[in-house]
């Protein structure tokens, strides 16, 4: 019997040891985001076959997906991305402190090294029944909205963001008519969800709110999992222009992989790549790709967040951390 | 066991109250939830439900989430042993430390768990640079999340011996040093076998919670698809990604997990059944002398001390 | 009696013992030591004004305080659902008994999804719920629905075998002495089940405070009324914030160590003095 349980024991441990062994194939790992799958899904077999194409070799690549900043928070400690696709940027900041990409990371491709797009949007019940048109719709006594945690979640900081900055770009506007506006905005949230997905379900299957805020291209995965029937999308007089940046991961030049995690980004921009993004309804930077998808992308006034806040870092720390407006304003409502 | 006909039991209407009492708690906080996952996953029907867990993702979630458990339980069957053997049959300073510091798992969100080990392991933790220098990987691999299911667990199979443990005293092996057994001639004729129940629902618990955990093997997990993504982390970012019906359809698959236990456990119930048959028909006045002790005792307590009859208050502790 | 000798009698106390305590160091001492060690990398300034702001003490307060509801909870229906699992016979008992272990091998997140959907207004449960006036989704109350649900294996698998190990001839003894049911329960079986009851009671108690995964989709999450600190330890991490976030796991820690080892040493005391009125009897005999 103890021969048996040492057997166990050591061929549990060599179980372990195996598998601690990395395999050596070319293949790349693509950290992201959470509701990334379906864009990276169809990019993937778009890029390895133009990489085929181009260089003759067959690359393999693996996907990761989570909450943003719990995602670059394992890149930092050690989980070996060969590039990263965030929707935060400051997602991206932080790894660049930890200098794991470069410092300059937002110059190392065009648009801020963002490929696509994409604004905060209002999802209604069907036909409108409340008549929201704008922000301030939303702020009104009596109504109730559905959004994820302001603080915690890249999806609520982001609606935040847009309600301040809707409302210092107001007549008159200043920090202070902000803070009371989104104040009051906050007051219409009797709950928030831990993420953007619960937000939904809050909205569609639990009947919660008025209103939803949420990214544009997330209604089309809302009617493909709920139906098209349930909801309508408005769109605000003027909003957030929400960022997906990208990056290497300088773990490449211990892989040998840095030609392969450049040419995946770098594809992002070509015309396949951008037209993928706008079939999974993210706005594509390139005008000519926009323009041939102009029926899904409603213009829309949008404002970036260095204009409205300097920056995201300083918006960050201004609203976002502990003691800072949202905490304050939040205090006060 | 079970089936033993008590003669001296509750009235009708207290059996049917309590009886009534179980069954509506469980049917409102176990039997509504499982309802709804399932309710979930089959909203489309059967063949969506069946087409999601062909995903070979998904796939390869079980096999991961199954193979995490057999790695982690019988480490942890052999720690709640010896635990449990050293707290509930010596007495020791410190012991209340010692319990204390097995529970403490439980107590420990799992959020901050995965953390303990990314502090240990990971690339500014105190052993990364080594780590990371002779190329081993711990976290975002298999190990790491073996590891912090074996945290998770650790208490498990301890504690459900200590009671029970404590409960039974020592004398029976006692006895059976005091007629020469050898330590593992008594662990496994005398101390296992009153022990089964407690074992068993300890593994059966260890195994459920190792499968079913999400937070500390989230943070270690590095949810590389396919490869690191255990079936709950798997679940999740189905969710995540509007597909409840594959979210759903994995999680049910997780509770049907939980069935395991019923099929382990007739099982051994079954088998036990036909071992104390055959002993029974060897040794017909088996039962005789433990009922005489009892009687034998009965007049004497009286009332509370009426516990001294056999078994349990006979706790060793000092 | 009790000290009769046993350390000499019983084999493998040393082997065990010392198994048990490197196993428990490598997995549990060294990892936690580590972050304690890590929190006082901050002054000790620093870390009382994290530990104590307003919104980490509400959130305590949320944690504990739901924690501490569901358990009772649990203790009393953990009880009888052990009871009637072990000595009734029910149809579909192997089912329902087989599902009691459904909380651990569902994921949290599972668990906390299908609650707030049953519990909120527009849910089976939480429909009929609404015309009374009670919110559970969205409020505290939701957070105990949770705990309670996580909870529910931790009192009824360890009370299981101890009412399966209690021997008949024990209650029918004292009914033959003349006892009521309800006095050989208070005084016979509840005495046997108490250590075994104690122990359920502190283990969902323990696993409720840190939970995570079920509650945040139920709790509504508003800072101060809904807030878990577990939340409070995510919040800090996204805001890139570890040493605070240690800090707050540091705390929590030390409470539950605190309660657990005080809940231990009761039990203690409990089996101590139990034992020892075990003696009197004897010395009467």
């Amino acid at each position: 019997m103890k021969k048996n349980l040492a057997k166990l024991v050591l061929s549990a441990g060599l179980a372990l040891s195996l598998a601690g062994v990395a395999q050596a194939q070319t293949s790349l790992l693509n950290v992201s985001y959470d509701v990334a799958r379906d864009v990276f899904k169809d990019y993937n077999p778009r890029f390895i076959a133009a990489w085929k194409a181009k260089s003759g070799e067959a690359i393999e690549v693996k996907q990761s997906h989570g909450g943003s900043s719990k995602q670059v928070r394992a890149v930092a400690d050690g989980l070996e991305a060969d590039l990263v696709t965030m929707n935060q940027p400051t997602d991206v900041s932080f790894l660049a402190d930890k200098g794991l990409v470069a410092k300059d990371w937002n110059k190392k491709f065009a648009n801020n090294a963002s490929p696509y797009t994409s604004t905060m949007v209002f999802i209604v019940r069907k036909g409108n029944p409340k008549g929201f048109k704008d922000w301030s719709d939303l702020a009104k006594p009596g109504v109730t909205i559905t959004i994820p945690h302001p603080k915690n979640t890249g999806n609520g900081r982001n609606t935040y963001l847009a309600a301040w900055g809707w409302a210092l770009r107001q007549p008159g506007g200043n920090d202070k008519s902000a803070a009371a506006f989104v104040g009051s905005l906050l007051k219409n949230a009797p709950a928030f969800a831990p993420g953007g997905r619960d937000a939904t379900t809050n909205f569609i299957q639990r009947g919660q709110g008025d209103v939803l805020i949420t990214f544009e291209c997330e209604a089309e995965l809302i009617a493909r999992e709920f139906g098209r029937g349930g909801f309508d999308v408005v769109y605000p007089s003027q909003s957030v222009l929400t960022e997906f940046p990208v990056a290497v991961d300088k773990v490449v030049d211990k892989r040998g992989t840095r030609k392969q995690a450049q040419a995946y980004l770098d594809y992002l921009w070509s015309k396949d790549g951008q037209e993928n993004a706008a079939q999974n309804y993210l706005r594509p930077v390139d005008a000519e790709v926009l323009k041939k998808y102009a029926s899904q992308f409603p213009p829309i006034k949008t404002f970036t967040v260095e204009e409205v806040f300097g920056s995201w870092e300083k918006a960050f720390s201004t609203h976002f951390k502990d003691g800072g407006s949202f905490d304050q304003v939040f205090a006060a409502k | 066991m079970s089936s033993v006909r008590h003669t001296n039991t509750e009235s009708r209407l207290v059996r049917g109250l309590l009886i009534a009492l179980a069954l509506g708690f469980l049917f409102l906080f176990l039997g509504l939830p499982l309802l709804a996952v399932f309710s979930e996953a089959f909203k489309q029907g059967f063949g969506p439900y069946w087409q999601a867990l062909g995903e070979p993702d998904t796939l390869s979630a079980v096999g991961l989430t199954i193979l995490i458990a057999l790695l982690v339980l019988p480490l942890n069957v052999l720690f709640g042993l010896a635990a449990a053997w050293a707290i509930a049959k010596f007495d020791f300073r410190g012991k209340s430390l010692l319990t204390t510091l097995i529970d403490l798992p439980f107590a420990v969100s799992p959020v901050v768990a995965g953390l303990l080990f990314i502090l240990i392991f990971g690339r500014q933790g105190w052993l990364g640079p080594w780590l990371s220098a002779h190329d081993i990987k711990i976290i975002f691999a298999l190990p790491g999340m073996v590891i912090a299911t074996m945290f998770i667990t650790v208490p498990y199979i301890a504690r459900e011996l200590i009671p029970l443990m404590q409960a039974q005293g020592k004398d029976e092996e006692e006895a059976a040093v005091s007629l020469g057994a050898s330590g593992w001639q008594m662990f496994w004729r005398v101390s296992l076998p009153n022990i089964k129940w407690g074992l068993l629902y300890g593994v059966i618990l260890a195994n459920a919670r190792a499968m079913g955990e999400f937070g500390a093997v989230s943070v270690v997990s590095g949810h590389i698809r396919g490869e690191t993504n255990t079936l709950p982390l798997h679940v999740e970012i189905l969710y995540n990604e509007y597909n409840s019906v594959g979210a759903f359809a994995a999680a049910s698959v997780l509770a049907l997990l939980a069935l395991v236990t019923l099929v382990a456990k007739t099982f051994v119930e079954w088998r036990m059944q036909k071992e104390t048959d055959m002993l029974n028909a060897e040794l017909p006045p088996e039962k005789a002398p433990a009922t005489a002790a009892s009687l034998q005792s009965a007049p004497q307590g009286g009332g509370g001390e009426l516990g001294a009859a056999r078994r349990f208050p006979e706790r060793t502790q000092s | 009696m009790r000290h009769s000798s046993s350390r000499r009698v019983l084999p493998g106390f040393g082997l065990s013992l010392g198994y048990a305590l490197v196993y428990l160091s490598l997995l549990v001492l060294i990892p936690l030591g580590g972050l304690v060690a890590r929190s006082t990398q901050l002054s000790p300034d620093q870390f009382w004004d994290i530990a104590t702001s307003s919104r980490a003490l509400a959130a305590y307060k949320v944690s504990f305080g739901c924690a501490l509801l569901a358990a009772v909870v649990n203790a009393v229906f953990g009880l009888i659902v052990a009871w009637v699992l072990v000595r009734y016979e029910f149809f579909g008992k192997k089912l329902v008994d087989a599902f009691v272990d459904l909380p651990f091998a569902l994921p949290t997140a599972v668990a906390g999804i299908t609650l707030t959907t049953l519990y909120a207004n527009t849910g089976w449960v939480g429909r009929f719920l609404e015309p009374l006036g009670i919110k559970v989704a969205f409020t505290p109350l939701g957070i105990v629905v949770a705990l309670i649900f996580i909870g529910i294996p931790f009192v009824v698998r360890t009370v299981q075998p101890v009412i399966e190990d209690i021997e008949a001839e024990v209650e029918e003894a004292a009914a033959t002495l003349g006892a009521t049911r309800w006095q050989t329960f208070t005084r016979v079986l509840f005495p046997a089940l108490f250590p075994a009851l104690l122990t359920g009671f502190t283990l969902a108690f323990a696993r409720a405070v840190g939970e995570y995964g079920s509650v945040i989709f139920i709790a509504g999450n508003m800072p101060m009324v809904s807030e878990i600190t577990p939340l409070l330890i995510i919040s800090k991490l996204e805001q890139y914030d570890l040493p605070g976030a240690i800090v707050l796991a540091v705390v929590m820690l030390v409470i539950s160590f605190v309660l657990l080892l005080t809940i231990n040493l009761l039990q203690w005391w409990t089996a101590n003095r139990h034992s020892g009125r075990h003696v009197d009897a004897g010395a009467q005999a």
